[in-house]
C-alpha cells in the first residue's frame, strides 16, 4: 500500500507536469514559422541537485520499509504446533507429505484453519523432482520456487475455511498451463479426520476385484502406489485414496467415472503433454479400472 | 575555434545515379563496408523480425483470448513464446539499435566511416546469420520430449529443462548457437562503436561537445562488453552439459539450476539497458529539436547515463527474487533495483525542463517520443513497485509482471523507435514520411498499446501466471484476456500502416532536402541521403550544437561552454 501510494502520488505529479508543459509550451501559430527560437536555456545545478536529492530520501524510505517486510517474513518466529508438509513439484503435478502423520498425498492440499489467538501455520519444505517449478496460491501467500537439488521454505497460515486455488507460477514444460494447485483450508476436526482417513491403507472391495486385477497387471503399479498392495511406483501420484479427491489431472478437470476413464484411456485428451502414456486398454478394461480406481475413496 | 562545415554540393543522388543491374546492386550491399548501408541492413533485418516476432505475439494472443482454446497446442505455444522473447530481444532489439548507431554514429561525430569498417560487415552477417539459425530450428530440431520443432524452453531457458533428458531434440541446441553467434556480432559491433567515438571525432568535437547520442551509446556499448561475457560462457557450459558429460547445471547429476539463473540474469538485466539506452539516446536528440530548445543539463544526462550502465550491473537478482536466496540477498538487490530509479529520473525530469518554455512541434517524430515519456515513466513506476521483493513473492512471474517489461519495450523502447524513423527516414532515404499517415499510426498504435498492456496488469493482480498457454474459465480472466487481444489487433494494423507509409514515401514522398527539422547536429549539414564518404571535407566544431552556431551566428553556444557544466547565466524557471 505504501508502495502503491508513493508510485501513485510520483504519477499524478510527472504526468501532470507533462500535461501543463504540452498545453502551455506547444508552437502556436502567431508564433511565425519558427523564425523566433525560444530562449535558450543549458540547465540549473539547484533545479537538477533538488530532483536528485528527493528521490534518493523516497528510495531510502521504501528500502528500509521493505527491509522490514523481508525480515520479518522470512525470519517469522516459528510456532512449536506448526504442521510440517513437504512439497515436492512434478512435471506436471504436486506431491504432498505430511512427515508428522506418515500421509502421502497428491494434488490438493488439506491444512487446518489458523486463526491470531492460536495460530496453527503450515510450513511447507519445497524441492522439485526434475525442472523447475513455483508454488503460488495468490490469496494464502507469495509464490517460492521449487528447483531441484535446493530446499525451500515458506509457510502459510489461512484464516479462514475454504479452497483456495493456484497454479505453477515457473515455466516447467510442455503442461505448465494445467499444473493447478489447490489448497483445503480445513477446521481442525476436518482436517484431524481427513488425516486418520489418509492414513488408512486403500479399500479393497471385492466387487471391483477384476478392474483391480486389470490395474495389478499393467504399467500402472511402476508409476503409481496405492498402500497395501504391489503397486508401489513413485513416478506418479499416490492413488490410495484418489476416489477421494474432487479432481484429477492435478486439478484440471472433475473427479467423476466419465472423466476418469477418459484419462486413463488417453491423459492428453485433458493434458497433451503429461508424461502418463495412452495405457491401450480395452473398453471393458477401461471401466473395470475406473470402477476400481472409483472406489478407492 | 569557430564552427566550420564545408557545404557539400546538394543533389538526390538517385536521380543521378546511372541504371545498374539488380545483381549489380546486390553485390554492392553485400560487399560492402559502408557504415550507412551496414546500418541500414541491420535495420532492414531487424524490420523483418519485428514482423515474423510480431505475428508470434498476435497468434498467442488469438490463443489467450479465450479459456481452454484449442487454436494451438501446447508444444506450439512454448514455441511462439520462446520464439517471441528470443527474436525480440536478440534479432530485433540489438540489430536495430545497432543499425541506428552504425548509421547515425559516424555522421554525428563528424567522420566517414567507422573505425573497423571489415569488423563491421562481419559483425552484421554473423548476426544475421544468428537469426536464420534459430528460425532452421523450425525445420532442424524438436523440442520438449522430442515435441515440438522450435526451442521452447522459455527465452530464459531455465536449467534443467534445457538438459537433454527434458529436451532431447536439437532446437535447444539451435538456440544456445544462435545466441553465441548474435553475441560475437554483438562484442565486434560494441567494439566498433567505442572505438569509433573515443579515436574517430571531428577537430574540436571534446567529449564534453559530443552529442548524447553517441556518447549514450559509448555507455550502451560498455554494457555489452560485460554482458554478453556471461552469456556467452553460460552457452558453452550448456553444450558442453549437453554433449560431453559435464554437470554445471544439469541437476540430476548435482549441478545447480540456480547458477544458470545467476548467470542469465547477469546477462539478461544489463541487456535490458543495452536495449533501453538508445532510446533515450534518441529522446535527447529528437526532444530538443522540437522543443526549440537546448537540452537541460547535459552534464547531468551524461552522468546519470554512465551512472545507469554501472548501476545496472547490480541488479540482476531482482528476477530471482522467488528462488530463495534469503534475506541479505533480497534486500541487497531490492536496494540496487530502487537506487537505478534515482538517475533515470533525472532523465525524465530534464527531458520535461527541456520541454519547458520551449515551442513544442507536434510531428509524428514528437509525438511518438512523447508517448514515450509518458509511458517510460509509468514503466519506471511499475519497475519501482517490482523492486520490492516482497511483492514480487505475489506477483513475480504473473501477468504483472508481463504488462510491466513490454510497457518498457514497447511503451518505450518501440514508441521511440518510431519517433527516431520519422526523424531519421529523410536522412537516410531523402524522402520525408507523410505525416498524415503518421498520425494515424501514432493514434491507433496509442490505443492498441494501452488497451494490450494497461489491461495486462490486471488478470496478473488476479493471478495469472505468464507462459500459460491456456486457463481455466473459472477464474474471470476472460474478459480482460480478450480486451488485451484486440489490442493486440489494433497494434497490428497500426504497424502495418507504418510499413506502408515506409513504402509508399520511399518512391512518393516529398523530396527532404538536408535538413528537413532545422535540426543542430552534423549528421543533418550532410546530403540526404549522404554520399558514401558522409563529408567533402572534415567539419570543425566549436559547441555541442554546430548547426545552431551556424544558424545562429549572433548567438552561438560555444559562447557559453566557458565554464563547462556551469549555467551559462542566471534565469528565471517558468519565465
Amino acid at each position: 500500500m505504501l508502495v502503491l501510494s508513493i508510485t501513485a502520488a510520483i504519477f499524478l505529479i510527472v504526468a501532470g507536469i507533462l500535461a501543463y508543459v504540452l498545453v502551455r509550451y506547444r508552437a502556436r501559430p502567431s508564433d511565425g514559422q519558427g523564425e523566433q527560437e525560444p530562449p535558450q536555456i543549458y540547465g540549473s545545478n539547484q533545479i537538477e541537485l533538488s530532483w536528485t536529492v528527493i528521490p534518493i530520501l523516497i528510495v531510502v524510505m521504501l528500502f528500509l520499509a521493505t527491509t522490514r517486510v523481508i525480515y520479518t517474513t522470512e525470519h517469522a518466529q516459528r510456532p512449536a504446533n506448526a504442521l510440517d508438509v513437504t512439497v515436492v513439484g512434478h512435471q506436471f503435478w504436486w506431491e504432498y507429505r505430511y512427515p508428522q502423520m506418515g500421509v502421502v498425498t497428491a494434488n490438493e492440499l488439506h491444512v487446518p484453519v489458523s486463526d491470531h489467538a492460536h495460530p496453527l501455520p503450515t510450513y511447507l519444505t519445497m524441492s522439485s523432482a526434475d525442472t523447475d517449478h513455483s508454488f503460488w496460491v495468490p490469496r494464502l501467500a507469495g509464490k517460492m520456487d521449487l528447483i531441484p537439488n535446493k530446499v525451500n521454505m515458506m509457510w502459510i497460515d489461512p484464516q479462514m475455511k475454504g479452497l483456495y486455488l493456484g497454479q505453477c507460477a515457473q515455466y516447467c514444460g510442455v503442461q505448465h498451463a494445467k499444473m493447478l494447485i489447490r489448497v483445503y483450508a480445513d477446521t481442525p476436526e476436518e482436517f484431524a479426520t481427513w488425516v486418520e482417513h489418509q492414513r488408512q491403507p486403500a479399500v479393497d472391495d471385492p466387487a471391483v476385484a477384476e478392474g483391480r486385477d486389470v490395474f495389478m497387471h499393467n504399467a500402472c503399479i511402476s508409476c503409481h502406489t496405492i498402500r497395501g498392495t504391489v503397486a508401489t511406483g513413485r513416478f506418479g501420484p499416490d492413488l490410495t485414496h484418489v476416489g477421494g479427491r474432487e479432481t484429477i489431472a492435478s486439478g484440471s478437470v472433475p473427479n467423476t467415472p466419465p472423466n476418469l476413464r477418459e484419462f486413463i484411456d488417453n491423459p492428453a485428451n485433458f493434458k497433451p503433454g503429461a508424461l502418463m502414456p495412452p495405457m491401450h486398454l480395452d473398453s471393458h478394461d477401461l471401466d473395470a479400472v475406473t470402477a476400481y480406481l472409483t472406489t478407492l475413496k | 575555434m569557430a564552427t566550420q562545415i564545408p557545404v557539400n554540393e546538394l543533389h538526390d543522388q538517385r536521380v543521378h545515379a546511372p541504371r545498374r543491374l539488380w545483381l549489380e546492386v546486390l553485390h554492392g550491399w553485400v560487399t560492402t563496408v559502408d557504415h550507412k548501408k551496414i546500418g541500414l541492413m541491420y535495420i532492414g533485418y531487424a524490420l523483418f523480425f519485428l514482423v515474423i516476432a510480431g505475428f508470434e505475439a498476435l497468434l498467442m494472443r488469438v490463443q489467450l483470448a479465450i479459456p481452454n482454446n484449442h487454436f494451438v497446442s501446447p508444444e506450439v505455444f512454448n514455441g511462439l513464446f520462446t520464439m517471441h522473447g528470443t527474436t525480440m530481444v536478440f534479432f530485433v532489439g540489438m540489430p536495430i539499435l545497432f543499425g541506428f548507431g552504425n548509421y547515425l554514429i559516424p555522421l554525428m561525430i563528424g567522420a566517414r566511416d567507422m573505425a573497423f569498417p571489415r569488423l563491421n560487415a562481419f559483425s552484421f552477417w554473423i548476426s544475421a546469420f544468428a537469426g536464420f539459425l534459430l528460425y532452421f530450428s523450425y525445420i532442424g530440431g524438436s523440442g520438449l520430449y522430442g515435441a515440438s520443432s522450435a526451442p521452447d524452453v522459455g527465452w530464459f531457458a531455465y536449467a534443467p529443462l534445457t538438459a537433454r533428458v527434458f529436451s532431447p531434440g536439437h532446437s535447444t541446441d539451435y538456440w544456445t548457437l544462435a545466441l553465441l553467434l548474435s553475441g560475437i556480432g554483438s562484442i565486434g559491433t560494441a567494439l566498433n562503436i567505442v572505438a569509433t567515438i573515443i579515436c574517430m571525432r571531428c577537430p574540436g568535437m571534446k567529449m564534453s561537445r559530443l552529442p548524447l547520442l553517441p556518447w549514450i551509446y559509448l555507455v550502451m556499448s560498455g554494457l555489452t562488453f560485460v554482458a554478453i561475457g556471461p552469456l556467452t560462457a553460460a552457452q558453452i557450459m550448456l553444450m558442453l552439459d549437453r554433449y560431453v558429460g559435464s554437470h554445471f547445471f544439469d541437476t540430476q547429476a548435482g549441478g545447480s539450476a540456480v547458477l544458470w539463473m545467476h548467470f542469465f540474469w547477469i546477462f539478461g538485466h544489463p541487456e535490458v539497458y543495452i536495449l533501453v539506452l538508445p532510446a533515450f539516446a534518441f529522446a535527447n536528440e529528437i526532444i530538443p529539436v522540437f522543443s526549440r530548445k537546448a537540452i537541460f543539463g547535459y552534464p547531468a544526462m551524461v552522468a546519470a547515463s554512465v551512472g545507469i550502465g554501472f548501476i545496472s550491473l547490480s541488479v540482476w537478482a531482482h528476477h530471482m527474487f522467488t528462488v530463495g536466496l534469503g534475506p541479505g540477498g533480497n534486500t541487497f538487490f531490492t536496494l540496487a533495483t530502487m537506487i537505478i530509479s534515482v538517475p533515470t529520473g533525472i532523465k525524465i525530469f530534464n527531458w520535461l525542463a527541456t520541454l519547458w518554455g520551449g515551442k513544442i512541434q507536434f510531428t509524428a517524430s514528437m509525438m511518438f517520443a512523447i508517448g514515450f515519456l509518458f509511458q517510460f515513466l509509468i514503466a519506471g513506476l511499475t519497475g519501482i513497485m517490482l523492486s520490492v521483493a516482497p511483492f514480487d513473492w505475489q506477483l513475480g512471474s504473473s501477468y504483472f509482471v508481463v504488462a510491466h517489461f513490454h510497457y518498457v519495450l514497447v511503451g518505450g523502447i518501440l514508441f521511440m523507435l518510431f519517433s527516431a524513423f520519422y526523424y531519421w527516414y529523410p536522412k537516410m532515404s531523402g524522402r520525408m514520411l507523410s505525416e498524415r499517415l503518421g498520425k494515424w499510426h501514432f493514434w491507433l498504435f496509442v490505443i492498441g498499446f494501452h488497451l494490450t498492456f494497461d489491461l495486462m496488469h490486471v488478470p496478473g493482480l488476479l493471478g495469472m501466471p505468464r507462459r500459460i498457454y491456456t486457463y481455466e474459465a473459472d477464474r474471470g480472466w476472460m474478459i480482460w484476456n480478450v480486451l488485451i487481444s484486440s489490442g493486440a489487433i489494433i497494434q497490428t494494423v497500426a504497424t502495418l500502416l507504418f510499413v506502408y507509409n515506409m513504402v509508399w514515401s520511399y518512391f512518393k514522398g516529398p523530396i527532404a532536402g538536408p535538413d528537413p527539422w532545422d535540426a543542430w547536429t552534423l549528421e543533418w549539414s550532410t546530403p540526404s541521403p549522404p554520399p558514401s564518404y558522409n563529408f567533402a571535407e572534415i567539419p570543425t566544431v566549436a559547441s555541442r550544437r554546430p548547426l545552431w552556431d551556424l544558424k545562429h551566428p549572433e548567438d552561438p553556444d560555444s559562447d557559453y561552454e566557458i565554464e563547462q557544466g556551469a549555467p551559462p547565466e542566471p534565469k528565471e524557471e517558468g519565465a
